[in-house]
């Protein structure tokens, strides 16, 4: 299978991990995960953001883990067992970093051709989407894919609740092509 | 077919930028009316592996400027010119030069320095002058000889004769010397002739051998490089010398000279031997590897046989490389990159071999089906080795990162000299404890405020000759260095038996600047400290080397940023000692791990000067917040720690908790905190490699139970709490 891979690059496939926040289903590219954790204790980072939890110490490397709820502006839940953290290869500012994100669970991994990937949708406002890849349909569910050196990068996100609204929307909108 | 060589140009550029530093330390230590044949060869090879490896990269203007050097020193190493303190001056000063060349080339930018065509210039009249020792009597050939070979490498028509022997393969290495022959055409006039062929018996014959030898005359403007550049692909595997003939020679003379040429040619690869080669003066011989010493020797032949031939030295493809390692190189330290010694190395390989064995003992043990008495008490005994083991290997792995001092003392003994005949001033430099070692790191950033310190005591603490004499002292004056560790750090002494610290000329100073009010008397320590303040400068003339009062409290900041301080005593009329302590590196620190609520932090413990409880009524609080303890006859800021991270703390009163006493840029600070812990070595880790930096917080590590524990930035938190002059505060 090993080839089939190198053939779905070479036609514009790209493969991505999709995980669960608030029932709602989110991709990234799989080239950027470094590897998924049980959520662990962290040390807390102090006058850092609500969303930044802290760091862990990964295998010798210091990585600090975001709470993806609380950055989107959704309340966090109360971490558990099944609590996962994706680690993540991120490229700021020509710097590769290394970050844990906090999710609810992580759901499938899957290809997806390039032009299927459709533009996510203006919502006219001046807010800055750039982090929101695009949307896609997998099995008739609908994903958000995120650009995820934007939204970990430099780039400001949307203030919370404009965040939560457009993800609103964007639900809306799902279900109205799934109807 | 293109070989890169600029992969290999860094190494080359580490190789001269150490041989520059041989160079410069051994011409210092040279003694000009009776110089040591060793030393003069020391430097001799640096200039000589720096000109060799120019030419192979293509570096020209170093490759001829070098050469320059080479012949002149030569000439003093073979005894037929006396050295004179104004060749030390103009070699030190080409090694600038050389320096300053080799950095543009690094750094790939325009060199145009006006002093290279100076230099150049006094250079060549050094070597046309005749300046031999009285006991030789020269040739009048040698000096004539000398002059031509420095301009080797210009351009004027020239011939070359080239004789060319076909390695046996080449043609089945797809090399045709026809096409090599073609493209010397290009380069200029070529005339190729075909010595008789010399084949086997019929038997023995391989037709698809070559068995032939040409004789080439090319007339050329262009370099000798360039036409060892056609025959770069074959040279390894065929016979290829050079012999230059000059082609402003009449017809006459040029056929003579051709003859002679010819049939030496024909003499060299005949015997093919470099004895052979020495008769036809120095002739370039890429498969037979000449030593420097036999090409030496012919040159006075070359002279007398062959005035119009011009010697062109050999370019040896490895460096001598062996008197730059030995030397020691303050520049290479700010290099990316490290020699570390095979003792070095042999010992981690001996060490990460005894880990396999215990991981291997370890490993059955964990096979064994039930864990017994027996078996524990191994499992036990392994894990102590394991221990162990990684104790010594996580110390063999820091030595690795240390370096002897002498990398950055290497630079004084120069420094001193400059300076100190810039101000007439007479100065001895004793360098002791050389050998220290400290950490790479702290090494590179050491140098800038010891070079600071030392220009400071040359212009500032030494008197003029007169001076000294006048107060009963020697002459010349002594600066010393001096390195030497004592617990855990790493203590560097700047002495100097100057006149010591002007108390009096500081004071006023201070109080014109208003760092002092006008009648506030200070002890004579606090007055010494006063120089470290910014913007503060005694100095009654604003010269290059110092004075302009941007000095002290950069030295001192920059101490500080490697955890270390600096501290000064000074005695009128006996000069001065700055004390700087640094930890032995960067990567490890002696931590006070201190608890605040649910929250571990690391203290660095050379900051750390005692911990107390103190009772309320030594507690006063300010109306701006801040609260102040009185510690003996002190005031001191305390810090709420936890206030300042924004977390929860047991105690949230000074009274209720511990007061840390810290030291803050020689202020100190108390920090409130609940419980000291453990003191331990703790492994500083970046969080900026991942994360941003945190005020208050300098870096990370790994606790011994896996977990993270933050490093308490004094000065940082000191900002963060908005305290910005204790001592007003005090006052």
């Amino acid at each position: 299978m090993a080839d089939m891979s190198l053939e779905d690059a070479k036609h514009g496939q790209q493969q991505f991990l999709s995980f669960i926040m608030a029932n709602e289903e989110y991709g990234v590219d799989i080239l950027s995960v470094q590897e998924i954790r049980g959520w662990e204790p962290t040390t807390v980072l102090p006058n850092a953001p609500d969303y930044v939890k802290g760091v862990i110490n990964l295998r010798g490397t210091i990585v600090p883990i975001i709470d993806l709820r609380q950055k989107f502006g959704i309340k966090s839940l109360e971490y558990g067992t099944t609590t996962v953290v994706i680690v993540v290869k991120v490229t700021m500012e020509d710097a590769q970093k290394i970050i844990g994100i906090v999710v609810d669970a992580v759901s499938d991994v899957f290809s997806i051709e390039e032009d299927e990937i459709r533009r996510a949708p203006d919502f006219g406002h001046e807010t800055d989407l750039r982090f929101i890849k695009g949307l896609a349909n997998v099995q008739d569910k609908m994903v958000i894919l995120l650009e995820i050196n934007r939204l970990l990068g430099s780039a400001i996100l949307p203030d919370p609740d404009t965040l939560s609204r457009i993800l609103d929307n964007i639900d809306q909108q799902s279900q109205a092509l799934s109807a | 077919m293109d070989i890169d060589l600029s992969q290999f140009s860094q190494v080359f550029f580490e190789e001269s930028i150490e041989g520059l530093a041989a160079m410069e330390s051994e011409l210092l230590k040279l003694d000009v009316d009776a110089p040591d044949p060793e030393t003069i060869n020391t430097i001799f090879r640096a200039a000589h592996s720096i000109k060799g490896g120019s030419a192979t990269f293509g570096f020209m203007a170093v490759a001829n400027y070098t050469h320059l050097l080479e012949t002149l020193l030569d000439e003093i190493r073979d005894g037929r010119r006396r050295m004179t303190p104004d060749h030390v001056d103009m070699l030190l000063h080409s090694v600038d030069l050389l320096r300053g060349m080799i950095d543009s080339l690094m750094n790939k930018s325009e060199f145009n320095d006006p002093k290279l065509p100076q230099l150049e210039q006094r250079l060549a009249q050094a070597l046309a002058s005749n300046n031999a020792p009285e006991t030789s009597q020269p040739e009048p050939a040698e000096s004539s000889a000398a002059p031509v070979a420095s301009d080797a490498d210009s351009a004027i028509e020239d011939c070359w004769y080239i004789d060319f022997k076909a390695g046996f393969d080449i043609m089945r290495c797809g090399n045709d010397p026809l096409l090599m022959f073609a493209e010397l055409e290009a380069k200029g006039e070529v005339q190729v002739s075909l010595l008789p062929p010399q084949f086997p018996a019929w038997d023995d014959f391989d037709p698809e051998g070559c068995y032939l030898h040409w004789q080439l005359k090319v007339i050329t403007d262009a370099p000798q490089k360039s036409l060892q550049e056609v025959f770069e692909w074959v040279e390894d595997e065929c016979e290829i010398s050079y012999q230059r003939g000059c082609s402003t020679v009449t017809g006459e003379a040029l056929q003579a000279a051709d003859d002679t040429v010819d049939t030496q040619v024909g003499a060299i690869s005949q015997a093919g031997a470099v004895s052979q080669a020495a008769v036809l003066g120095q002739s370039i011989s890429q498969s037979t590897s000449q030593s420097v010493n036999q090409s030496q020797a012919a040159t006075p032949i070359a002279g007398s046989s062959l005035p119009t031939a011009t010697a062109v030295t050999p370019i040896e493809k490895a460096p001598q490389a062996q008197a730059a390692k030995q030397a020691a190189s303050a520049k290479n330290a700010e290099s990316s990159s490290i020699r570390v010694s095979t003792e070095k190395i042999d010992m981690l390989i001996n060490m990460v071999g005894e880990l396999v064995i215990t991981q291997a003992m370890l490993g059955q043990i964990g096979q064994q089906e039930e864990i017994n008495q027996e078996s524990l008490l191994l499992l036990q005994q392994g894990l102590e080795q394991l221990a162990s083991h990684t104790r010594d290997l996580q110390e063999s792995v820091m030595q690795i990162r240390m370096l002897p001092i002498s990398f950055a003392f290497n630079r004084f003994p120069r420094l001193v000299r400059d300076i100190g005949q810039q101000l007439g001033k007479k100065v001895e430099l004793v360098l002791k404890g050389e050998d220290t070692e400290l950490d790479k790191t702290v090494l590179e950033k050491i140098v800038d405020p010891m070079v600071h310190l030392v220009r400071n005591s040359l212009d500032h603490g030494l008197e003029l000759p007169e001076a000294r004499l006048a107060r009963g002292k020697s002459e010349t004056g002594t600066i010393t260095l001096n390195a030497f560790h004592q617990g855990g750090c790493i203590v560097i002494e700047i002495v100097d038996d100057g006149a010591g610290l002007n108390t009096e000329k500081i004071l006023m100073k201070a109080r014109q600047k208003g760092l002092v009010g006008p009648d506030e008397e200070l002890p004579e320590e606090s007055i010494h400290q006063l120089i470290f303040k910014p913007g503060f400068s005694t100095a009654d003339t604003v010269s290059d080397l110092s004075g302009r009062g941007v000095g002290m409290d950069v030295v001192k900041r920059n101490i500080h940023e490697l955890n270390g301080t600096i501290e000064l005593r000074s005695e009128a009329g006996k000069g001065s000692r700055f004390t700087i302590r640094l930890p032995l590196t960067l990567a490890i620190l002696d931590g006070q791990l201190i608890r605040i609520g649910k929250h571990i932090y690391v203290v660095p413990l050379v900051s750390i000067y005692e911990s107390l409880q103190v009772p309320s009524n030594r507690i006063n609080k300010l109306s701006d917040g801040h609260e102040l303890i009185r510690l003996r006859d002190e005031y001191l800021p305390v810090i709420k720690v936890f206030r300042e991270f924004n977390h929860d703390a047991d105690a949230k009163e000074i009274k209720d908790g511990l007061v840390m006493v810290v030291d803050n840029n020689n202020e100190k600070t108390g920090l409130l905190v609940d419980e000291l812990l453990a003191q331990q070595q703790v492994v500083i880790k970046s969080l900026e490699d991942n994360y941003t930096r945190i005020p208050g917080i300098s870096g990370a590590t790994i606790l011994g139970d896996g977990t993270v524990a933050l490093i308490i930035d004094v000065a940082g938190l000191v900002n963060l709490a908005g305290i910005s002059n204790s001592k007003e505060h005090a006052a």
